[in-house]
């Protein structure tokens, strides 16, 4: 058992839900006790739908576990393939069905449906959301694709590819579908199938008929993309089109894929975010420490904007999604940083409060962390809640998308000006050093609050200094320190207060005095 | 056993004889541990911990994983494969959990256990873990147990399960104790100091409410006590209370003038209030009451109204629109229908209303559908489908949310429900 406050990932019969939800024509019949239809509100609430997923529930109660669950999954079917008439079903079970044994694949073959019918196996005790969803795009992939049709091939003489990757409730996956399919267009390349979002099991039987396939979610279609690779010899791009530099060098990636010249491709290619991060207004973003959290695509992506093309610099990454755990190692090795691969929410917040950083970018997980801690925070990932499906055109790739992140990250940092004069200046009845940024409404710092020093009472602090045989575990801070630490703003202080104990701690110092902080401060502004 | 309370003559029977539509098939309702987001914010220094597995965790995220939470006052226990083969010893690992989760939040004064579908399934005995663990934190922290399972619960009926778990732990009232009036069900705060304050304007002084803010602020119960339920879900702890000792006091519940007048009648004449006083104190706010449900009669009389099951509140619902604001019946759907705490709602509704009990979605949507009501009350599955589908609907969990019982909260019950056509006016125009 496992304590979880909250949970990166749903279970994997969700992660089904969002590719069935993604297309048309696909019925998804969910064995589950009466209650799972929450699920439905994810998509009708949190990414407002204006229909009801295609998915009916067995919801079976207490009195039905007594008699024949298997007969009323078997009923749930066949009334849904005659009420939907689907062009293909999903069948399959959720957690506590998983328990109760009735095989909704084998039972489903016994209704011979007319329809190809692809029984998912989502072992809901070991994995979760993303690989139900993985896996289910696979299922359909591997049931329903065929083998090229070179007769039906039509006559364009353009490359063409297909998008792989988006679906339902994926965090901005409406608007990269638009930015990405824009920017492929523009530069002479045809879309075959984007799937699985608005595909129909008939693009599925087609999605042969490109010549390589642009993945824009490995934790989706990775696994698609792979089984295209080895069946049909279509080749599939690796760079995730997150930031200006990445989306050139998804640029240069996808003309190589489709043999046209890469310069005449990248010729209109910009961002003004290129240009902002470069105009002197953002001079105070360098070095600005940043800790990087989400699923495996969009932490890595983020950290190498941020460290790239931000000049922050980034003190951690991690990723919930297990299955992508090199990718983010190897990323954190680019850093020299250790990479923290996880799901426990609470293994995060500790690390988060160990790091100390002055922004996080995160999921809807760590906006709680970052109230908690009062440390500024940015959404870079899914899981996210309703305000991060926006009615605004909100990319996160392409370079429109590289304009959304430099705002959406910047925003929450205090301003250059008032980060100056804070600096200056302290005790101002408004703008003082435990105020939150005014352009967000100000209010107390929560972390400026928690972050107190060990200090001692100078009496005692005397005492202290004469003994010195004995081995410290933490420095004590004497008055004059601690009141000189406060006067260092929130959002570095705690950085300072470690920096200087760890000072202290290195060097046997048991009482930490003003010239303690300075001295510590002046060692580590060498290194 | 409990008084009967006077109903107008022109009631005749109502709907007291009416067999529902039974319906079985796909049901579109919340299980039970969606009144953990409640609850959690009524019992202030209780915790929730929901044994179960990650689409329990998943479920409650997403209903109120909205609010950014420095502290949330809930969690799961996500049982995992160790657990289900038997390798891990589950009472182990939930002592690990309970201790690892009591070390971080030495505020809890209360946890509860909340069973789950999983857990139920495989019969994981939380009874047991819960008396276990409270012998281990006592005194500083009570486990209980309850169970929020899909498959045994409905919504609203998770804080039924709550209560009633809460109602061996009540004490004893003395034998001689004087009369106390006992309000059941969880309430608004502003609400409840609205109705104590008119309750002592009566001169019925002793009055507690169930649950309390805190979990330290015990209840006590006995054969002295009389209950009145504020909510229309609460059948296992009325039945507890009962068993107790205490006596129901039979009522309709407080939505509306009419209802509310009832409700408070009710507990008038059990404690022996003359008309003068009953009068003197509803009258003011009763007046008040009116006219803002003149306001909204006018938008609302001779509308026509669909109720998808939710949480039992439907036919107290239907009840106060169709007598005091003049809306029309369709259908009213109900997850579960508790004929004895229903008897007075029941012959209260107009006679020949369209009952139904339980649900068979897609059947309802059909009947829904053809019918194109004014206004469809249901859950947020379907709200946003159905408007797009042209039709205006109520979403039903705010009722549940909102405070909406009471005098004062009568004109903004109605609001709740014009609030919707009026915006679909305005936005149309």
């Amino acid at each position: 058992m496992q304590l979880t406050l909250w949970t990166y990932e749903g279970p994997p019969h969700v992660g089904a839900m969002r590719v069935a939800t993604a297309m048309e024509e696909v019925h998804y019949v969910l064995h589950a006790p009466q209650g799972d239809t929450y699920a439905d509100l994810l998509f009708t609430m949190i990414e407002r739908l204006q229909k009801r997923p295609p998915v009916t529930y067995t919801t079976f109660q207490a009195r039905d576990l007594g008699r024949d669950t298997a007969e009323l999954f078997k009923t749930a079917a066949r009334e849904s393939f005659e009420r939907f008439s689907p062009k293909a079903m999903l069948v399959g079970s959720s957690c506590t069905a998983e328990l109760i044994q009735d095989d909704p694949g084998g039972l489903c073959k016994a209704l011979n449906l007319p329809i190809p019918v692809v029984a998912l196996e989502l072992p809901s005790y070991q994995r979760k959301e993303n690989w139900g969803a993985s896996e289910t795009f696979y299922q359909l992939v591997r049931n329903l694709a065929l083998p090229k049709d070179t007769a039906a091939k039509s006559e364009s003489r353009k490359p063409r590819c297909n998008i792989l990757g988006p679906t339902a409730l994926g965090f901005r996956h409406r608007d990269d579908l638009t930015e990405i399919r824009q920017l492929l267009t523009h530069i002479g390349i045809d879309i075959n199938v984007v799937a699985p979002l608005t595909a129909t099991p008939g693009d599925i039987a087609r999605l042969a008929d490109a010549d390589f396939n642009v993945v824009l979610y490995p934790e989706i279609a990775n696994l698609s993309a792979q089984w295209l690779q080895r069946n049909f010899k279509q080749p599939f791009t690796k760079t995730i089109p997150i930031g200006h530099s990445a989306t050139c060098e998804f640029v240069r990636e996808v003309a190589q894929l489709a043999g046209i010249d890469p310069v005449a491709a990248l010729e209109s290619a910009t961002s003004r975010a290129a240009w902002y991060t470069r105009s002197v207004d953002s001079t105070y973003l360098t070095n600005k420490r940043v800790f990087v959290f989400g699923d495996a695509t969009h932490a890595v992506a983020a950290a190498r904007v941020a460290a790239q093309e931000m000049g922050f610099t980034v003190v951690g990454i991690g990723t919930y999604s297990r299955e992508f755990a090199r990718e983010v190692r190897d990323a954190a090795a680019l850093y020299g940083v250790e990479a923290l691969i996880s799901d426990d929410y609470l293994e995060i917040e500790a690390c988060i409060a160990k790091l100390n950083p002055e922004l996080v970018l995160g999921t809807q997980m760590e906006r709680h962390i970052a109230k908690r801690l009062g440390v500024p925070c940015a959404v870079i990932s899914a899981p996210v809640h309703v305000q991060d499906f926006p009615a605004r055109y909100s990319p996160q790739m392409g370079f429109e998308g590289a304009n959304v992140l430099f705002d959406s990250w910047v925003h929450p940092l205090m301003m250059g000006l008032e980060e100056h004069l804070i600096g200056m200046f302290r005790g101002d009845a408004e703008f003082h050093e435990n105020a939150a940024p005014s352009h967000l409404g100000g209010g107390v710092h929560a972390q400026s609050q928690q972050d107190t020093a060990n200090v001692v009472p100078l009496t005692q602090a005397e005492q202290t200094t004469a003994a010195t045989s004995e081995t410290i575990a933490v420095s004590a801070w004497d008055a004059g320190a601690e009141k000189e630490l406060k006067k260092i703003p929130f959002f570095v202080r705690g950085k300072a207060r470690r920096n200087t104990e760890r000072y202290a701690l290195e060097r046997g110092v048991k009482l930490i005095t003003t010239e303690t902080l300075y001295e510590s401060k002046a060692y580590f502004s060498q290194s | 056993m409990s008084p009967v309370i006077p109903i107008r003559s022109d009631i005749s029977k109502g709907c007291t004889d009416v067999i529902p539509l039974v319906e079985r098939g796909q049901r579109e309702v919340f299980c039970g541990l969606t009144g953990i987001i409640w609850l959690h914010r009524k019992i202030q220094d209780a915790f929730f911990l929901v044994v179960g597995s990650r689409t329990c965790a998943h479920l409650i995220q997403s209903a109120a994983g909205v609010m950014i939470f420095a502290e949330p006052r809930f969690g799961t226990a996500i049982i995992d494969e160790r657990d289900l083969a038997g390798l891990a010893d589950a009472n182990e690992e939930l002592d690990k959990v309970v201790n690892q989760l009591l070390a971080r939040r030495p505020e809890i004064k209360l946890l509860f256990l909340v069973g789950s579908c999983p857990s139920e399934v495989i019969k994981l005995d939380l009874s047991r873990a819960a008396s276990r663990l409270s012998a281990q934190h006592s005194p500083l922290v009570r486990v209980l147990n309850y169970s929020g399972s899909g498959i045994e619960t409905t919504f609203t009926q998770g804080e039924d399960a709550c209560l009633a778990s809460m109602v061996p732990e009540m004490p004893q009232t003395p034998a001689n104790a004087p009369q106390e009036l006992v309000i059941v069900g969880t309430l608004a705060d502003v609400v409840e100091d609205q109705f104590v304050r008119i309750l002592n304007h009566m001169g019925i002084e002793r009055v507690r409410f169930f649950p309390p803010r805190r979990a330290q602020d015990h209840v006590p119960v006995g054969p002295n006590t009389k209950l009145l339920l504020a909510q229309p879900f609460l059948a296992e702890t009325a039945r507890l209370l009962q068993a107790r000792g205490a006596s129901l006091l039979a009522a309709p519940f407080p939505l509306g003038i009419e209802g509310t007048t009832a409700w408070l009648q009710s507990a008038a004449t059990a404690f022996g209030v003359t008309p003068e006083r009953f009068q003197s104190a509803v009258s003011a706010p009763t007046a008040r009451a009116e006219a803002s449900l003149a306001r909204a009669k006018l938008h609302l009389d001779g509308k026509r109204i669909f109720f998808f099951p939710d949480s039992q509140l439907e036919i107290p619902l239907a009840r106060f629109l169709s007598r005091e604001l003049g809306m029309k019946l369709l259908e009213v759907g109900t997850p579960y229908l508790h004929r004895q705490h229903m008897a007075v709602e029941l012959a209260m509704l107009p006679e020949g209303t369209f009952l139904s009990e339980g649900q068979d979605v897609e059947k309802q949507l059909d009947r829904c559908r053809a019918l194109r009501p004014d206004m469809v009350v249901c859950g947020l599955g379907l709200a946003n489908p159905l408007e797009a589908e042209g039709m205006t609907t109520k979403w039903a969990i705010e009722l549940v949310f909102t405070p909406i019982q009471g005098y004062d909260q009568a004109g903004d019950l109605a609001e709740l429900f014009t609030r919707p056509l009026t915006r679909r006016m305005r936005l149309a125009a």
